[in-house]
């Protein structure tokens, strides 16, 4: 492909590619892309911003054969501000520690019903449709944050790596599917749609909820949170009853 | 105003790794954090200015930041295709489940225990 274009362009072509600011500015473009997008299409949640820009990038680094590892040096810049954004969260919970103090019972049976919900439907379904142990392992952790979500798949017998890439796809899912059925549902409390979000989607639902208010995000941030923790040592407990 | 705030939240965050290293659990550094940032903020009853006006900027871009690591999904394209129709069946179901019994499950028993509250 590059041996058809002039010689000056492949040199610059060149030079672009080892260069970290072109994957740092495509991060960039590709998301503002996405979200002015989504604004045109009234902000439907099947052209969500996240997923447009991520298919938007990978489709490109797919037609220029770039592998991801070069990618990431660029991107690596924005990918580690996720940790100083995660200890942020803190504000929002401190914000609305009197709600959350209120409904603490309630809220914390609801995260341990979602989480036997997602493990539980999940090993039943595999067990259906005929799935392998190795998968099994791998797509319980789904809606756990994926540091904890590797951890636990490595310590149940499952792919870490395999376990990474389901639990960001549950994320997306969880971002699509969860406007539908809250409008189906009938919830408007932006504190339960928060909630839910965080628990099955982790912190791609947790972004979702911050774009709605800062309450449904504190909600979500919370929701990821215990759902990390409790998974941690629900999971491999779990697993010794299959 | 700014860097008084990001060098909060960072100081935070290597607060938190720096436990889970000498501790070995299997918590994310920047979530220990959070705990303990929280924690502060509890006890010192109010939010500084500055580490306010980081977080909230940080978070408006939160979406933005999931990027790098969603692009990293082009590498688990192989392992996902051996068993491609179980994991598109079981993650979409599920998560739909998940979402519901959530919100019900929390929707029920506030009204539940907020009425017998009330009495």
């Amino acid at each position: 492909m590059i041996s058809e274009i002039p010689e000056v362009f492949s040199e610059i072509w060149v030079f672009l590619t080892a260069s970290k600011v072109l994957y740092l500015l495509l991060t960039l473009v590709a998301f503002m892309f996405a979200v002015w997008l989504n604004r045109r299409a009234g902000g439907t949640p099947w052209l969500h911003p996240v997923l447009v820009a991520i298919a938007l990038i990978i489709g490109f680094l797919l037609l220029t054969s770039t592998a991801y590892a070069d990618y990431f040096e660029g991107a690596q810049f924005i990918h580690f501000l996720l940790g100083p954004a995660i200890v942020a969260l803190a504000v929002p919970l401190y914000d609305h520690r009197e709600r959350i103090k209120k409904e603490f019972l309630p809220l914390m049976l609801a995260c341990v019903a979602g989480i036997i919900t997602a493990v539980g439907s999940t090993a039943v379904l595999v067990k259906l449709l005929g799935g392998e142990e190795a998968t099994l392992m791998s797509l319980l952790p789904k809606s756990v944050t994926s540091p904890i979500a590797m951890g636990i798949a490595e310590q149940t017998g499952g792919f870490p790596a395999l376990a990474a890439g389901i639990v960001l796809i549950t994320g997306a899912i969880g971002c699509v599917l969860g406007p539908p059925i809250f409008r189906l549902l009938k919830i408007q409390d932006h504190a339960a749609q928060g909630f839910a979000l965080g628990l099955a989607a982790h912190g791609f639902g947790t972004a979702q909820s911050f774009t709605l208010s800062n309450l449904a995000g504190a909600f979500a941030g919370l929701a990821m949170g215990v759902t990390g923790l409790l998974s941690a040592f629900l999971i491999p407990l779990f697993v010794q009853f299959l | 105003m700014l860097l008084q705030g990001f060098a909060v939240l960072l100081g935070f965050q290597l607060l938190g790794e720096i436990l889970v290293l000498v501790t070995g659990i299997l918590v994310p550094g920047p979530v220990l954090g959070m705990a303990f940032l929280l924690l502060f903020l509890l006890l010192r009853q109010q939010v500084p200015e500055p580490t306010r006006q980081t977080s909230e900027g940080l978070l408006r871009y939160l979406p933005l930041l999931f990027v790098p690591a969603g692009v990293g999904l082009i590498n688990h394209g192989l392992l996902l295709k051996q068993d491609f129709g179980v994991i598109a069946i079981t993650l979409i179901v599920s998560t739909a489940l998940t979402l519901a019994v959530t919100v019900l499950v929390l929707q029920g028993l506030k009204k539940y225990l907020g009425a017998s509250n009330d009495q």
